[in-house]
């Protein structure tokens, strides 16, 4: 029987017909050096995008952590009852709301360095060590405890802009004086004050908890956070269901006919057009026709959810594609309603793919600024938006703004500002992936 | 390997069985119930001809077994009885089929109470990616044909019972029933079928893929479920189709070539095309 078999195929080789495979070395070497090529060119690009994506964080990181920190000198501030209670009336008449804290400051700067007094372009420097509305501090001190009144405290006040920087090491001291925002006064007096002891580094948590300002000491990114989550809630709620609803209709029920495949063109396109376009309809349509306040979280989620429902829609689609027939040949076989065998079988096995799209549709969103440019979402926003149409703005534009700014403390916060955004990039991930493991099944 | 050969024995038993009851089946033919009936059924899928002129009658309590080559339209027309090639947009089913003397095929007619009548065992196994239990549970409870937690469970058990998972499964019900091995899944389709309680059960080559030993069982299942159901099944294997089945029918190029009595078919088929096949000579 072998012997049969092998003589056949000799017979075969020879005369040329069939030729058994290639089994040479010079064969085996290509294949295996095409294989290794393969691979080294394979880990070299995920080693290229890896080492981009490490400069681009480790960049931003650098910029920004120290937006993270800030300084702080300890004064001793004497609550004089002169200065806060000059006519001297009953303590409950005091209007201790109106008086004048930033006097108790600068007598107590005065008091540490007298050296200063007499000059005024020095007493305006030893002033301007201070940052703009510390005096405010006080004033809730007193007001919590009106007995401070008369006494001497030691008090932590925050440092100016200027100031911070230095005590950051941020501030070049080779430079010639007359280059340099501070000067040799300052930094001798700035010493003085490190080596005393008086000048502690803090963590700067007014940066999560105020709106933004003026003073780049006092810009926080706590409003345009709440402004995201507003916007980004109106567009998730939007265009979840929206794109949900019309992907299930277009993959299980819709007929197929010319105008179904005209809308399945078009929605492919939408997801191609250019987001300003949205903020452009969105400030016709919404602004302009429908009245809607300028600046509101819901004009923006609305003009989102515009730009993210074509997202939602392809990603939906492909993932209730990718759910095999076999499952709805069995539910349909049992008697199941096809919108039985959509909700029970298909969507829950579609939801993993479904959420990885509505995740990418909503990280596009949150970092998206130009089409909220376009409806009034770049105003300067202090306080807390607290309703859908409350004015607000939002990270990513937050950081587009503070980005034009040239102090240095600005320039920390837009690093600072783009860590926060990844951070909560991160966390909404986080969220998807968990809402994934619910239905993720075994096959 | 011991415990392997006697269970082969038991399932050479079984088929033994099988033929013992035929015999007396056989006699009752007088008493036979037609349950379904088709008349002159064609099918196209677009151009394609894939059925043609079939008249075809499927008795009460019977299985009816339909045999012949790869493509001939064993499925098409197992497809045509539960109407899921409505499913299939191409797909055009003209002529009369009916199910009691109802025309399934009817405007007024309810696919979804059609196909709750008419249940289904696909070629391969196709549990849904939920629990042992959930799988059972599903039809009983789309259909509202348990009250109460208690009935489903005694539902869930009973099917499991008759398809003979339970003993296997009785301590995982929890267990997603896409875990279990390809034999087993297929029981649980089974018992995920009857679950509903069908008049009909369609059966697309449910033992392909499975191993000699799952397949006995599920012949022994189908002769079990006969007392209950009325069974169509295709098959490619011979040896099954004359174990199981008590009609045949040899279908070829999309037409029915010969239907009848098993036996007749096996010992003395009339069509030359259906006894090349049978004794593999084509196909
Ligand atoms: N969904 C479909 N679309 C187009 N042609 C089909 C489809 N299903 C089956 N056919 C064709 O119909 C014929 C019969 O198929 P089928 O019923 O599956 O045969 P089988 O007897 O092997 O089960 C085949 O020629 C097949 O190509
Ligand atoms: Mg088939």
């Amino acid at each position: 029987m072998n012997n049969t078999l092998s003589t056949s195929l000799n017979k075969s080789a020879s005369s040329q017909t069939i030729r058994l495979p290639d089994f040479s070395g010079s064969h085996l070497a290509k294949r295996y050096a095409s294989e290794r090529r393969f691979r080294i060119l394979g880990i070299a690009s995920v080693g290229v995008a890896g080492i981009i994506l490490l400069i681009l964080l480790s960049s931003i990181v650098s910029k920004g952590y120290s937006a993270f920190w800030l300084h702080k000198v300890e004064l001793n501030i004497t609550f004089s009852a002169e200065v806060l209670n000059p006519d001297g009336s009953t303590l409950e008449e005091v209007k201790l709301k109106q008086a004048n804290y930033l006097a108790l400051i600068h007598n107590a700067l005065k008091e540490k360095f007298p050296a200063a007094v007499g000059n005024r372009r020095k007493i305006r420097m030893l002033y301007g060590m201070i940052a703009p509305k510390a005096d405010l501090v006080l004033r809730d001190m007193v007001l919590s405890n009106p007995s401070l009144i008369g006494t001497t405290k030691k008090v932590l006040l925050k440092l100016s802009d200027d100031w911070d920087s230095l005590s950051k090491g941020f501030i070049n001291r080779d430079l010639p004086e007359s280059d340099r925002r501070i000067k040799d006064l300052e930094i001798n007096w700035h010493d003085q004050l490190q080596s005393e002891g008086h000048i502690h580094s803090v963590f700067n948590a007014d940066f999560f908890t105020t709106g933004d300002s003026r003073n780049p000491e006092e810009a926080g990114i706590y409003s345009s956070l709440i402004g995201s989550i507003l916007t980004l809630t109106v567009t998730l709620l939007i265009s979840f269901p929206l794109g949900v609803m019309s992907a299930i209709y277009l993959e299980e029920f819709a007929p197929n006919n010319r105008f179904i495949d005209f809308i399945e063109i078009n929605i492919n396109n939408l997801a191609a057009v250019p987001s300003v376009v949205f903020g452009v309809l969105g400030l016709a349509v919404f602004l302009n026709f429908f009245g809607l306040p300028r600046s509101a979280p819901l004009v923006g989620g609305l003009v989102l959810a515009l730009m993210t429902l074509p997202t939602i829609i392809i990603a939906a689609r492909s993932a209730l594609k990718a759910v095999s027939p076999s499952i709805r040949e069995a539910a349909l076989s049992l008697g199941a309603s096809p919108l039985q065998v959509v909700t029970h079988h298909v969507l829950p096995m579609a939801m993993p793919g479904i959420l990885s799209g509505t995740i990418i549709g909503m990280a596009q969103a949150l970092g998206e600024t130009a089409p909220l440019l376009m409806i009034g979402m770049v105003a300067f926003i202090v306080d807390i938006p607290r309703t859908f149409t409350d004015p607000a703005t939002v990270m990513s534009v937050q950081v587009y703004i503070w980005s034009d700014s040239p102090e240095r403390a600005f320039v920390e916060r837009t690093s600072a500002g783009i860590m926060v955004l990844l951070g909560f990039l991160v966390l909404m991930n986080a969220a998807a992936i968990l809402l994934r493991k619910r239905f993720e099944f075994r096959w | 390997m011991v415990e392997r050969y006697k269970m082969i024995n038991i399932a050479m038993q079984a088929a033994n069985n099988n033929l013992a009851l035929k015999l007396s089946s056989s006699k009752q033919s007088a008493k036979r119930f037609t349950k379904i009936e088709s008349r002159d059924v064609n099918v196209y899928y677009g151009n394609k001809h894939a059925l043609k002129h079939v008249n075809l009658s499927v008795y009460k309590n019977e299985v009816t077994a339909l045999i012949g080559p790869s493509g001939c339209g064993k499925s098409t027309f197992l497809r045509c009885l539960n109407r899921m090639n409505d499913v299939i947009d191409i797909c055009k089913v003209t002529g009369k089929i009916t199910l009691d003397d109802y025309d399934i095929y009817n405007s007024s007619l309810d696919v979804v109470q059609l196909r709750a009548r008419v249940g289904m065992v696909f070629q391969k196994p196709n549990p849904f990616p939920k629990s042992i239990y959930d799988n059972i549970a599903y039809g009983p409870r789309i259909h509202g044909i348990a009250y109460g937690k208690a009935e489903l469970d005694e539902i869930v058990q009973n099917c499991l019972d008759r398809a003979g998972l339970w003993k296997e499964v009785s301590d995982r019900l929890e267990q997603p029933g896409t875990n279990l091995s390809g034999g087993q899944q297929q029981r649980l389709c089974i018992a995920r079928a009857i679950a509903v309680n069908p008049e009909v059960i369609l059966m697309d080559e449910p033992c392909s893929a499975l191993d000699p030993i799952a397949t006995a069982r599920i012949e022994e299942l189908i002769e079990e479920l006969r007392e209950n159901f009325t069974i169509i099944i295709v098959t490619h294997s011979m040896q099954q189709a004359a174990r199981v089945s008590q009609r045949t029918a040899f279908f070829h190029l999309g037409e029915l070539l010969e239907v009848g009595d098993t036996k007749t078919i096996f010992t003395n088929p009339i069509n030359s095309c259906t006894q090349g096949y049978i004794t593999g000579r084509f196909g």
